[in-house]
């Protein structure tokens, strides 16, 4: 069966600098696979590159059966990228947000809906500005929208920075809630107590390079 | 396209009536501009009306330099031109939409300055050149929010974006100034001039405002990938 991320020395740059240096890795369907790395190892990088928003300079990139370096636009409609910024309009509210992006994808009312419970985002907090709200709300709200487009390729970058237990409790389900579908989630975390207790298995990124694929118990402390 | 085109102008004017922040403040910035001018020009108060159409103008560019930021830097924060990017919205259709609602805002700000030089500058509007002052108002928005919402996706990319914006746009769209400033000195009977003399100019902002349309609706996808 093809995996649903194949990278072979893929090469990406952020200007000159390769940021992305020759890594290599493949994920398959219904896998929840923790990238990890000190600070600078590429796990944005690698991120961007799946979400088809930064391009493969050399090697080879393939998601969802989409070759990157032919038509990276082509993935993109298909992943969902919660990335360090939530993708929300500091003015609008959670649900006109919501609302926005969900017709944007072609997402119905009902799933909006459901996304928001499935995140907790109180009835009361549907109607308010974004930027009245907490950081960790603004967090589920993005989870949500997120959630809401069902991506076949879930990605994304610290998910549990600014959740509370619960928020993060939310989340781990709806991961592995989104695997069980079907779904093939990829997330860099720095929390591993929490990231190991979710992903089916580890990769460590150092350089730009895909450097050890672990199962969680064998990871070593960075 | 159009339902691209349609869904982001909304979101734009319904982020624009939630933070007011055409009304609050572009506004308040364009009518001081104007107020400024006729401080300065005010012991000769001749100049003052013959200069009425280009000091109107002036005030338009300026406050549309404020819009564009404004417009451009809704998608620059907090990661939301990437989650356009994965949308899968038409980039030809987020351009439309994001000059749509652009120029809805330049139309109130041009509606309020049109009756400030009243006020602040003794204009005196004819009868017969308001068909001409409307139709100028309506071409002359499309281009300039045409124009700037390219050069907004432009600058999005540029580290220095805010103070580049100006320098980027306002020489592109000179033309567009002097065009406007002599078909409303027709519509306005400025220094004698026939209504009449005004149209030929209207055809050169309709001109202006096709080409920047195209452009930026051929460009608009590109420039969003390089932001």
């Amino acid at each position: 069966m093809e995996p649903v991320v194949h990278l072979r020395s893929a090469v990406a740059l952020l200007g000159r600098f390769p940021a992305l240096a020759g890594a290599s890795l493949a994920v398959g369907s219904g896998e929840i696979v923790l990238v990890r790395g000190p600070n600078g190892a590429g796990k944005t990088t690698l991120l961007r590159v799946c979400a088809g928003l930064l391009p493969v300079a050399q090697g080879e990139a393939t998601v969802l059966g989409v070759d990157l370096r032919a038509d990276r636009r082509a993935v993109r409609t298909r992943v969902g990228l919660l990335g360090h910024g939530n993708g929300l309009y500091d003015d609008l509210t959670v649900w006109e947000n919501l609302r926005f992006w969900g017709r944007a994808v072609g997402a119905d009312e009902a799933e909006m809906h459901t996304a928001l419970d499935l995140m907790d985002v109180a009835e009361r907090l549907r109607h308010v500005p974004v930027h009245r709200l907490s950081t960790g709300q603004k967090r589920r709200a993005a989870v949500a929208v997120l959630a809401a487009r069902r991506p076949e390729l879930w990605l994304l970058d610290e998910p549990h920075a600014g959740l509370d237990a619960d928020g993060r409790d939310r989340l781990d389900a709806l991961l592995g809630r989104a695997a069980g579908a079907g779904a093939t989630v990829l997330f860099a975390s720095h929390e591993l107590d929490r990231a190991e207790q979710v992903a089916h298995r580890t990769v460590v990124l150092a350089g730009g390079r895909v450097v050890e694929a672990l199962a969680p118990l064998e990871v070593p402390p960075c | 396209m159009l339902r691209s085109a349609a869904l982001v102008a909304g979101k734009d004017l319904r982020v624009e009536l939630r933070s007011r922040v055409t009304t609050n403040q572009v506004l308040p910035f364009a009518l001081l501009v104007l107020l400024l001018f006729a401080f300065a020009l005010d012991p000769d108060r001749g100049t003052l009306r013959s200069a009425t159409a280009g000091l109107l103008w002036v005030a338009v560019l300026l406050s549309l330099v404020l819009g564009v930021q404004r417009s451009a830097g809704l998608e620059a924060a907090d990661g939301a031109r990437d989650a356009l990017r994965l949308s899968g919205l038409d980039p030809a259709g987020v351009f439309l939409g994001k000059a749509g609602a652009l120029a809805a805002q330049l139309l109130v700000l041009e509606a309020v300055l049109g009756i400030g030089v009243v006020v602040l500058y003794d204009a005196d509007p004819r009868a017969s050149g308001v068909a001409l002052f409307v139709v100028t108002c309506l071409v002359t928005t499309v281009g300039l929010a045409a124009t700037g919402t390219l050069y907004g996706a432009l600058a999005a990319g540029l580290e220095s974006r805010d103070t580049l914006l100006p320098l980027l746009l306002l020489p592109v769209v000179a033309p567009v100034l002097i065009g406007a400033t002599r078909a409303t000195e027709a519509a306005l009977g400025t220094g004698g001039a026939a209504t009449s003399e005004g149209w030929p100019w209207v055809g050169l902002l309709g001109v202006f405002a096709l080409a920047y349309t195209a452009l930026g609706l051929v460009a608009h996808g590109s420039l969003m990938e390089e932001a």
